[in-house]
């Protein structure tokens, strides 16, 4: 196992290497002068020019490229133009904003979907499958700003059940001390249960949002799946022994179905991670996603580069451990694979 | 063996048993009043050319059709029970318990990412031939009894580790682990090697001997039939035409289907251009109204009175279902 793992790290790192050059290379074809931006639309060209120097920009591009390598093994990110502080800061604190919001979304969709998948399999063609038929259907279909706004219209405008749709936490409360920087986890470590109520209440809404949409794809791949294996011969085979039902269905059927919805499961995150844009619009998040775009719009391309880095990262990451997931539920994905 | 006085009961007695597939491009009418019995410890092989309906037959005994499959007449009374008639519930009780299978291609018939003994272990822990600690304990002992060499290591292995013929091994320790008083195997040998073939047969044949099990044994191999099965029950187009005891079924066919089949087999003596095709094929079974006899459009001996409703001609052991027999 740890084999495996030796062997998916070696060979991210190529493509590891390739994205701090395309990143480089990308942001600075970016259309927009950025050395014009931050001087402001009253700016002579005399002051752009100045600016521009100031920057770095006005050297050949391979000085550049050696001075970005250097500040990336320094861990340095450079600093955002529109905000003035360092890229490196603003993602640790606005990653982990994203992640767990992702994340409980996930877990959602997943306590939802699977089940919802597998039932609609077993009993094909019941009301279960129709129903799950509707909910992906309807999943595909609604754009996620549009079921935010309106989860947002029913449960905080009409019913009064959420709190306002204002980032992680109410004006109320301060933040808990950085540990994860998962609030729900870090309210836990600090012992304050009121906050950590607060926090959910601050997540149901667009973690909800974001479920929805992360439903579709889960729940149709469990249900495909499922149907390919049970009708397979080793189910019969059980089926055969007088195995129970749910043995056949969990132990037998369902385990065998579950490596392609975890493959599912790895795109559906890294999606929605950085995907999420309105969703992080709608709730005033302080994601990674809203921060990335914004920056986009400014021409800012530090933190363009930031973002696009640390998702590649959680791709080979993500990849990995769907890599090891997999030799851990099918025994056929050896070492040798 | 089949010596049947009045009082007599067989282990399986199967009755006028009917299965229509219900599919989108209409029904299919897979079986029509297929009979057959069965005593304690008999061997019977049903035999008959691919969609004859053999496995349907089996898959209708035990109550795992496909869900298409609609029993639409008949009973098989086994140990007092009508199986066609219990509820899905009873079913489990039995299968793997008092009624197992074996089937074809079984390394796909094994679930691939379970170790075997685990696999063999859960049918013990079902139906209560073992607890938790015994188990593994008794599942090993299954995997000795098959003649899998080294079965503690074994027992740890995944059906992709072994070869086709240990896979089948598997399958048969799984089935006979709870000591059923009958068995069906499927094609048992179909997609092992000739050497691996014999080794399997001779190893059902043993242990069903050694428990006093009854066999059904499906196959279209009609030699391998002959090897093993004391009583042969050949089938066509899901219609049973004609029951006998092995050596008077190949001394004497009566039907000319049987005729035709044990022309089609190969045997030691007879070189292949002695071997004759069937000629024609099985009737489109979604053409309703189908014929009274589902081989007359390919038989010679075929007469006017061919259209009127089957006989059945009942002589001491054997049963044919033909208007001209081969006398």
């Amino acid at each position: 196992m740890l084999q495996l793992i030796a062997q998916r790290l070696t060979a991210a790192v190529p493509g590891v290497l390739g994205v701090i050059v395309v990143t480089f290379l990308l942001s600075r074809a970016l259309p927009g002068d950025p050395a014009a931006y931050f001087a402001g639309p009253a700016a002579t060209p005399q002051a752009i020019e100045e600016i521009r120097q100031k920057l770095g920009l006005d050297r050949p591009m391979w000085e550049q490229f050696i001075d970005y390598i250097g500040d990336l093994v320094r861990g340095d990110l450079g600093n955002s133009l529109t905000t003035g502080q360092p890229v490196m800061q603003e993602l640790v604190t606005r990653l982990p904003a994203s992640a767990e919001l992702t994340l409980l979304a996930l877990v959602v969709a997943v306590l939802v979907a699977v089940p919802l998948g597998v039932l609609a399999a077993v009993k094909q063609g019941s009301w279960i499958d129709h129903l799950s038929r509707v909910v992906t259907t309807a999943g595909v279909s609604l754009p996620t700003f549009f079921t935010g706004l309106l989860l947002v219209y029913v449960f905080y405008y009409k019913l009064g059940w959420a709190p306002p749709p204002l980032g992680r936490l109410d004006i109320y409360f301060s933040p808990p001390d950085h540990v994860t920087g998962f609030y729900l986890i870090d309210s836990l470590i600090a012992r304050d249960l009121e906050l950590f109520v607060a926090a959910l209440g601050q997540l149901i809404l667009p973690a909800s949002t974001l479920a929805v949409f992360a439903l579709a794809p889960l729940a149709r791949m469990t249900r495909a799946s499922m149907l390919a294996v049970l009708s397979s011969d080793f189910i019969r085979t059980a089926k055969a022994g007088g195995l129970r039902s749910h043995t056949v269905v969990v132990t037998y059927a369902f385990r065998n179905a579950v490596l392609p919805v975890v493959t599912t499961l790895g795109m559906v995150f890294s999606f929605l991670l950085g995907a999420n844009v309105l969703v992080e619009k709608v709730f005033s998040w302080p994601g990674i996603g809203s921060y990335a775009i914004e920056s986009l719009i400014a021409s800012d391309y530090a933190p363009v580069q930031g973002f696009v880095m640390t998702m590649a990262l959680l791709y080979v990451f993500l990849n990995l451990l769907i890599d090891v997931l997999y030799g851990v539920i099918d025994p056929r994905v050896g070492i040798d694979a | 063996m089949t010596d049947a006085p009045v009082t007599h009961i067989p282990l399986l007695s199967v009755e006028e048993l009917s299965v229509e597939f219900r599919t989108r491009n209409g029904t299919v009418f897979a079986l029509e009043d297929v009979g057959f019995a069965l005593d304690k410890g008999e061997t019977i092989a049903l035999v008959g050319e691919s969609g004859s309906g053999k496995s349907v037959t089996a898959f209708a005994l035990l109550g795992i059709s496909d869900p298409a499959a609609k029993v639409t007449k008949g009973r098989a009374v086994f140990g007092g029970l009508d199986l066609l008639s219990q509820p899905e519930k009873v079913l489990r009780e039995l299968r793997g318990r008092e009624l197992s299978m074996i089937f074809q291609n079984p390394r796909a018939a094994l679930n691939p990412i379970r170790p075997i003994g685990k696999q063999i272990a859960d049918i013990l822990l079902r139906h209560g031939g073992a607890t938790g600690q015994t188990a593994k304990a008794k599942a090993v002992e299954m995997l000795a009894a098959v003649r899998i060499p080294d079965p503690e290591r074994r027992a740890k292995a995944y059906p992709f580790e072994l070869s086709g013929g240990m896979c089948q091994r598997v399958m048969i320790a799984m089935a006979l682990a709870c000591s059923p008083a009958l068995l069906i195997a499927d094609e048992p040998t179909t997609g092992l090697d000739v050497t691996t073939q014999a080794a399997i047969m001779d190893l059902i044949r043993d242990l069903s001997r050694e428990r006093g099990m009854a066999t059904i044994l499906i196959t279209h191999d009609l030699g391998l039939a002959a090897e093993i099965a004391d009583r042969i029950v050949v089938m066509h187009a899901g219609h049973i035409v004609e029951t006998a005891p092995t050596a008077q079924l190949f001394a004497n066919p009566r039907h000319p289907y049987t005729r035709r089949l044990i022309g089609a087999t190969p045997g030691e003596g007879r070189s292949l251009a002695d071997l004759t095709a069937i000629p024609g094929g099985l009737p489109d079974l979604r053409k309703a109204p189908l014929p009274a006899c589902r081989y007359s459009a390919r038989c010679e001996r075929r007469a006017a009175d061919c259209e009127a409703p089957l006989p059945r001609l009942v002589a001491a052991h054997s049963l044919t279902a033909c208007h001209h027999p081969l006398s």
